[in-house]
């Protein structure tokens, strides 16, 4: 191995860690273009990141800090501008069905039920028969809670309802990678702390490599095997922070001192690199 | 009153009855006021309209014939032969060239929306034709194409295509980003994300648009016929006019009225088919 990031040392020896490498970032600098400004804009500068096949990451920043950014250049949306970007040894150079994006904006097609949103992308891959498809999107509706509602219209759904199916739209096409890119800051918060909860228990049954962006601390804390604490301006890892607080975690770990400890610590981070 | 009552257990002791009428639900009258008001409206006019004319005479009828004569213009024309001759001429005018415009329009909109550079290719003469009145064009049809159905044919293309065109464009254009993004990151390639995402999200914008031209298209039909024309509804009106038989003016007005009336509800009917999705709203 290379000169994997000094930080990736903080961490100590995981169980899921001894697995394969998903996905490899190195040096990994990102730029986008401002036509306002007419100049292109350093959004990344430098991301050296691991993470391991079935590992849960969060990535947890202010917002502008690039971590949208590097969540669209894994995904193949935006292209990075230099260093390493690969997912089992392969460089990332567009989206590919071995990646799957759950987003934040209620991005379900809403011309389609809730089914045919799930099935999208195995229509997509064209590589499975209809029944196949039907067998697989009614698993996956059932997963996320939406049984019900397999013929409703995304229109139809509330906000948390939406969000169900857009994971289960990702989950469907059985990526190797699922990208989380705030998926849940448009709810309310009692909303929002359910689909956490049912993040994790539908994310135990697939146990998918999992990368997700957030602000909320506490939302990251609760989700995530190691943290990654971004800082604004340059888009920079400033602390990855692994999260010793032992699975299934429910709502009630949320009050544990353990877990106030690790709340406190980021948000003096975060403060820091302001 | 026990109905409703929470008893010292907690639980309710019976559901609550429903009362007779819950804020929020519209009576009987509510529900079909629209529908009623509006036919009220319709005969009260067309009561005044007619004692006006047959009774008080206040107007000679060439001027304004009374709705009973026109009734009865309308019913004698539909047991004529050549009102249906000329019903056949204006509806494959229309038919043949609203077709033309729709396929066209609808082509030529999805890909200038789609091509950016198609677009700016094809602009300048877009906006040119559609900032020119575009009857002032039927002269020249009618000396390219003579006066037969062709030169109405090409003057209802040119009525409908424009609007077909421009909402097709406007429904690529202002496709929701996030869906498009949505698509790509599934591993869309163009041509799938153009089927999936961008052909079914203009579908609002191109049913505006079929609307608009049904209205451009029937203008250009009658329009076209006034000026030159061998046979058709608007050729029968211009022909009636001539000799003052007003009630058959009117009576070519109202079977036209009645015939965009039809049009823009078999239109609406698959707007519902194609609409499903969308949230009902107040």
């Amino acid at each position: 191995m290379t000169t994997v990031s000094a930080q990736t040392s903080f961490d100590r020896p995981r169980a899921h860690e001894r697995g394969q490498v998903a996905l490899r970032a190195e040096g990994v600098h990102i730029h986008y273009w401002l036509e306002r400004d007419r100049s292109a804009f350093l959004a990344v500068d430098g991301i050296d990141v691991e993470i391991a096949e079935g590992e849960f990451v969060v990535i947890v920043g202010p917002s502008g800090c690039g971590k949208t950014t590097f969540l669209d250049a894994v995904g193949g949306l935006h292209a990075i501008s230099s260093g390493k970007l690969e997912l089992y040894g392969e460089p990332i150079r567009k989206p590919g069905p071995d990646r799957a994006i759950v987003f934040q904006q209620p991005s379900l097609f809403p011309w389609q039920t809730v089914r045919g949103n799930v099935g999208y992308g195995l229509r997509l891959a064209g590589k499975r028969s209809k029944a196949e498809i039907a067998q697989i999107v009614d698993r996956h509706v059932e997963l996320v809670g939406l049984a019900k509602f397999g013929n409703a219209y995304p229109g139809e759904l509330s906000g948390g309802m939406q969000q169900r199916a857009n994971l289960a739209r990702a989950l469907a096409a059985d990526p190797q990678m699922l990208l989380l890119d705030e998926p849940f800051s448009a709810l309310d918060a009692q909303t929002r702390d359910v689909m956490q909860e049912e993040l994790l228990r539908i994310w135990s049954v697939s146990r998918k490599t999992a990368l997700f962006i957030t602000h909320d601390i506490k939302e990251a804390v609760f989700l995530a095997d190691r943290v990654l604490v971004m800082s604004a301006r340059p888009g920079r890892i400033a602390e990855i922070i692994p999260i010793d607080i032992p699975r299934p975690r429910t709502g009630e770990v949320k009050r544990s001192a353990a877990f106030l400890e690790y709340e406190e610590r980021i948000q003096r981070l975060l403060e820091a690199t302001r | 009153m026990t109905a409703g009552a929470i008893d010292p257990s907690g639980t309710r002791a019976e559901a609550a009855a429903t009362p007779a009428r819950v804020p929020g639900q519209p009576t009987r009258f509510q529900r079909s006021q629209s529908w009623v008001l509006g036919t009220v409206a319709v005969v009260i006019v067309l009561a005044i309209w007619e004692v006006a004319t047959t009774v008080l005479q206040l107007m000679p009828g060439f001027i304004l014939p009374a709705p009973s004569t026109i009734a009865s213009r309308i019913a004698g024309l539909v047991v004529s032969g050549d009102f249906w001759h000329d019903m056949a001429v204006s509806g494959q005018e229309f038919a043949v060239g609203f077709g033309i415009a729709i396929v066209v329009g609808l082509l030529l909109g999805l890909f200038m929306g789609w091509f950016q550079p198609i677009q700016y290719l094809v602009d300048p003469f877009v906006n040119f034709l559609n900032s020119t009145p575009r009857i002032a064009l039927a002269p020249l049809f009618i000396i390219w194409f003579g006066i037969g159905i062709w030169s109405k044919v090409a003057i209802v293309f040119f009525g409908a295509v424009f609007p077909v065109l421009i909402t097709t464009i406007s429904g690529v254009k202002n496709l929701d980003r996030s869906l498009l993004r949505a698509g790509r990151a599934f591993g869309a390639n163009n041509a799938q994300l153009f089927t999936t995402v961008a052909l079914p999200g203009a579908v609002p914008y191109i049913l505006s648009g079929l609307r608009l031209g049904i209205a451009h298209a029937l203008t250009g039909v009658v329009v076209g016929e006034f000026i030159a024309a061998n046979a058709g509804v608007g050729l029968l009106m211009v022909r009636a006019a001539q000799t003052y038989d007003t009630a058959t003016v009117f009576a070519g007005v109202v079977i036209v009225a009645a015939l965009g009336l039809l049009l823009t509800a078999l239109l609406a009917a698959l707007e519902r088919r194609f609409q499903a999705w969308k949230p009902t709203g107040p």
